[in-house]
């Protein structure tokens, strides 16, 4: 659909469309690739909206942001945005943003993508660029599946559930991701549902603009192989469960935010701390080692 | 083409785009909102606003919406759009 005839499907309480206001969804949009694939009652779509607004409150210059998907049904949001944005193969679109970054200091890059290819495939790569603290933010939803290829268990999947590769009920334990990526030296991290919209948006706002790696992760319902499969009805039951099931802990210890369905969800944000950047650190022993021979890398006034 | 503003605000809905999830009526702090008889061409119910009087406009829907198919906007804020446009400037961003 061309972003004209997007436009003017909007129909409004006696307003013509012409006379209409944005969503402000629409700007950040490939609208010719509307509408998307996800399925109703899918959460990705809703994390999207609040990224949009996330963008608007900081005022970022579009052309200086990239967005960076692995694969997967959240590896979809890459090519859905109206940004310099990159769909890699599984698993790597935190190398891809590495290299990024490092190329293009300047720029902002967001990694947004599922659990499955961030903490399965591409989990070496999630504890690395934590650990060497790159100035990269993760926007990480876990619906607790690989929703993309049919539903297998994930390192996500909470005890008990159903999954096509787990069809006793999942027995295996699972990742804690907040505890990972703090753990490896994340600076940020957080965790919302998509319940949460105004302080998901919040948490990307200030992940976004931390300088260091930062994290958040989105629980997010998917009803076609995971819900539904475990008897949990549709997204907006998930959506409302969220609600009920969310216990909001800032600065909770990330030893005690592991996910049972048996326990509170505990959400809030976890980590927002300081620690030196992995520019910043090349820039410091490679200046301390070489003097003068040594250019300063990516940084603008001379500071480090 | 003109109605008359019962509430604060008001939606604006592409409804080709709903899959009837229901994010929006349910998390419309108002409850405004409510399902359609008709369909859209894929065959789902979309959201209509059954009591414009207690919209305020506040976008939560918009927030929620997980196919980018609505959004909320107040009347002041569509006046002041409106305005801008009259004047022939740049009409900014929403929020
Ligand atoms: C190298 C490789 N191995 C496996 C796959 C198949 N594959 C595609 S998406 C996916 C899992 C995605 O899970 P997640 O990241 O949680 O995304 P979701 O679909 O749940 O949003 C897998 C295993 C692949 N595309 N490439
Ligand atoms: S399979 Fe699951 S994650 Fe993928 S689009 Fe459908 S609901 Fe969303
Ligand atoms: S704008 Fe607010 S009050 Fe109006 S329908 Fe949307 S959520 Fe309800
Ligand atoms: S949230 Fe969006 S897709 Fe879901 S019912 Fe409302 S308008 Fe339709
Ligand atoms: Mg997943």
């Amino acid at each position: 659909m061309s972003e004209k005839d997007m436009k003017e499907t909007y129909e409004g309480a006696g307003v013509s469309p012409q006379d209409q206001a944005d969503n402000p969804v629409d700007r950040i949009l490939r609208q010719e690739r509307m509408p998307h694939i996800w399925c109703p009652g899918c959460g990705i779509g809703t994390t999207v909206n609040c990224f949009a607004r996330a963008l608007e409150k900081l005022n970022i210059d579009l052309d200086n942001l990239a967005v960076v998907s692995g694969i997967g049904c959240t590896g979809r949001v890459a090519g859905y945005l109206k940004v310099d944005s990159f769909h890699t193969t599984h698993g790597r679109a935190i190398p891809f943003a590495t290299g990024l970054k490092l190329a293009n200091p300047k720029m902002k890059v967001v990694v947004y993508s599922g659990d499955g290819d961030l903490t399965a495939i591409g989990g070496n790569h999630l504890i690395h660029a934590a650990r060497r603290n790159l100035d990269i933010t993760v926007i990480l939803v876990n619906n607790f599946t690989y929703g993309m290829t049919g539903g297998q268990y994930a390192p996500t999947t909470p005890f008990g559930s159903i999954q096509t590769t787990m069809p006793y009920g999942m027995y295996e334990h699972q990742f804690n991701i907040p505890k990972l990526v703090a753990a490896a030296g994340a600076v940020y991290v957080a965790r919302w549902t998509v319940y949460q919209v105004a302080h998901l948006t919040r948490a990307m706002t200030e992940a976004i603009a931390k300088k260091g790696f930062s994290l958040v992760e989105v629980m997010s319902p998917c009803p076609t192989l995971y819900l539904r499969r475990n008897r949990l009805g549709e997204g907006i039951d998930e959506v409302k469960r969220f609600k009920e099931w969310a216990v909001r802990k800032d600065g909770a210890d990330v030893n005690d935010v592991g996910i049972s369905r048996d326990k509170p969800l505990i959400i809030g944000k976890f980590v927002d701390i300081e620690r030196d950047e992995y520019i910043d650190l090349m820039n410091r022993q490679l200046s301390k080692k070489l003097g003068d021979r040594y250019t300063l890398y990516g940084v603008e006034n001379g500071e480090v | 083409m003109t109605t008359e503003r019962k509430g604060k605000g008001t939606i604006f809905l592409r409804k080709e785009f709903c899959k009837g999830c229901a994010y929006c009526i349910e998390t419309c702090p108002t409850h405004c909102l409510e399902f359609s008889e008709e369909f859209n061409e894929k065959g789902y119910h979309f959201p209509v606003l059954a009591r414009p009087e207690k919209c305020t406009g506040c976008d939560i829907c918009g927030m929620f919406c997980p196919d980018f198919a609505i959004f909320g906007i107040t009347w002041k804020k569509m006046d002041k759009l409106q305005a801008q446009k009259n004047e022939g400037g740049k009409v900014e961003s929403r929020s």
